[in-house]
C-alpha cells in the first residue's frame, strides 16, 4: 500500500485542529458563535398596539417608529443585568440626541416605572408589552436586544447584548449614519 | 491582564439569557389529534436562546412563549407547515430542526450523501485490490501440485523442496502485512 496514504488521517486531524482553533480565536476575541442573524433586518417593524409603559390606556401603534429619521428601539427589563449594564450608555446616547424608544419586554410596569425614575430616562417613548408578544414578531430571544430602524420604519441592525461604545462606534454608528441620522 | 476583557464578557454573556423557570404548560385541547399535532410541532421546532433544545424541552422564558404562540396559532385552525414558517418568519431558518435547501445549506443536505459515496469507493477500490491479489496462486495449491511428483525425486531432493517451500510460505505471511 502506498504510504503516503497514511498521512490521510493525520492530514485531516490537522486541518480539523486548525478550524478549531481559528474560531475559538475568534471567540475570544468576542466573536459569539451563539448569536442569531435577525430574520427582519430589511423588513418593516411588525404591526401592533401596545400601550405606554407609564400610562396604561394610551396606545401607540407601529407608526411611532417611523420617525422620518433613524431610531433606536430598545428591548430591556429590570429582570435583565445586562440592561442595567447597558443602561448608562443608553442614557449617554440619548444626551446626544439619538432618539431611543424603549421596549419593557415582559416585565413588571411598577418596577419598570422606578427603574427609569431611579436610573434615569433614555427614552423618548416607552412601550410596554407585557405578555412578550410584540416581542416574538421582533425575533426577540433575550434581553436586551437593540434595533436600528431607518427613517421609513424598516429594521436596518440588530444587536443581541448589551450595547455599549465599542458597538456604537463600530457596528450601529456608521449604519445610523448611512441612513440618514446625524451624530 | 489579557483574560479581563474575555472575563467580562464571558459574564455580560452569561446576564443575557434569561433566568430558567421549570414550568408546566396547562393547554386544553379540543381533541387528541389536536394535541397530537402540538407536540410535534413543539418538537420540532429550535429554542432560539438554548440552541439545540426544542421548544418543548426547554424551559426558557422564549420557549414558553412560543409554545403559548403554538398553541394558539393551532386553534386559530392553522397547519403544521404554516406555523412553523409563522416561526421562521421571526426567528429564521435557525428555528426549524429541518432547514429549507438553500446554497448555505447544501452541505446539511448532501453531506451524508458525499460521505456514504467517499465510503463505497474505498470499499469497491479496496476489494479490486485484494481480488487482484487473491488470482495469483497461493503456496497451498503448490504444494497440492507437486505432491503427485514428490514420488519421482530422491530423498535428497524431497528435503530440499519442503525447505524451500516452507521459505516462501514463511515469506508470504511475514510480508501479508505490509
Amino acid at each position: 500500500m502506498n504510504r503516503k496514504l497514511l498521512f490521510i488521517p493525520l492530514v485531516l486531524f490537522l486541518a480539523l485542529a486548525a478550524a478549531l482553533l481559528v474560531q475559538l480565536t475568534r471567540n475570544a476575541n468576542g466573536d459569539d458563535p451563539t448569536l442569531l442573524e435577525s430574520a427582519l433586518i430589511g423588513k418593516p417593524v411588525p404591526v401592533f398596539k401596545l400601550e405606554s409603559l407609564s400610562e396604561p390606556g394610551k396606545i401607540y401603534d407601529q407608526s411611532v417608529l417611523r420617525d422620518g429619521k433613524p431610531i433606536l428601539l430598545n428591548v430591556w427589563a429590570t429582570w435583565c443585568p445586562t440592561c442595567r449594564a447597558e443602561h448608562e450608555y443608553l442614557n449617554t446616547l440619548a444626551a446626544k440626541g439619538i432618539r431611543v424608544v424603549g421596549l419593557n419586554y415582559k416585565d413588571d410596569r411598577q418596577k419598570a416605572v422606578n427603574w427609569l425614575n431611579t436610573l434615569g430616562n433614555p427614552y423618548a417613548l416607552s412601550l410596554y408589552d407585557g405578555d412578550g408578544m410584540l416581542g416574538l414578531d421582533l425575533g426577540v430571544y433575550g434581553a436586551p436586544e437593540t434595533f436600528l430602524i431607518d427613517g421609513q420604519g424598516i429594521i436596518r441592525y440588530r444587536h443581541a447584548g448589551d450595547m455599549n461604545d465599542k458597538v456604537w462606534q463600530k457596528e450601529v454608528l456608521p449604519l445610523y449614519k448611512k441612513y440618514g441620522g446625524d451624530a | 491582564m489579557k483574560i479581563f476583557p474575555s472575563l467580562t464578557a464571558l459574564l455580560l454573556g452569561g446576564c443575557l439569557s434569561f433566568g430558567a423557570f421549570a414550568a408546566i404548560d396547562t393547554y386544553q385541547f379540543t381533541s387528541d389529534a389536536q394535541e397530537q399535532q402540538y407536540r410535534q410541532i413543539t418538537e420540532q421546532l429550535r429554542c432560539p436562546k438554548c440552541q439545540n433544545t426544542s421548544i418543548a424541552a426547554s424551559d426558557s422564558i422564549i420557549a414558553a412563549d412560543m409554545r403559548t404562540k403554538v398553541y394558539q396559532l393551532l386553534n386559530e385552525g392553522q397547519t403544521r407547515d404554516q406555523i412553523v414558517q409563522y416561526m421562521v418568519a421571526r426567528y429564521g431558518n435557525f428555528v426549524t430542526y429541518e432547514p429549507p435547501v438553500t446554497p448555505s445549506t447544501l452541505i446539511l443536505w448532501l453531506g451524508p450523501l458525499l460521505f456514504v459515496l467517499i465510503g463505497a469507493t474505498v470499499i469497491v477500490m479496496r476489494s479490486r485490490r485484494q481480488g487482484g491479489s487473491v488470482r495469483a496462486k497461493s503456496t497451498a495449491s503448490v504444494v497440492a501440485e507437486t505432491e503427485i511428483s514428490h514420488s519421482e525425486l530422491s530423498i535428497k531432493e524431497q528435503q530440499r523442496l519442503a525447505q524451500l517451500l516452507t521459505d516462501v510460505t514463511k515469506k508470504e505471511s511475514g510480508g501479508k502485512g505490509s
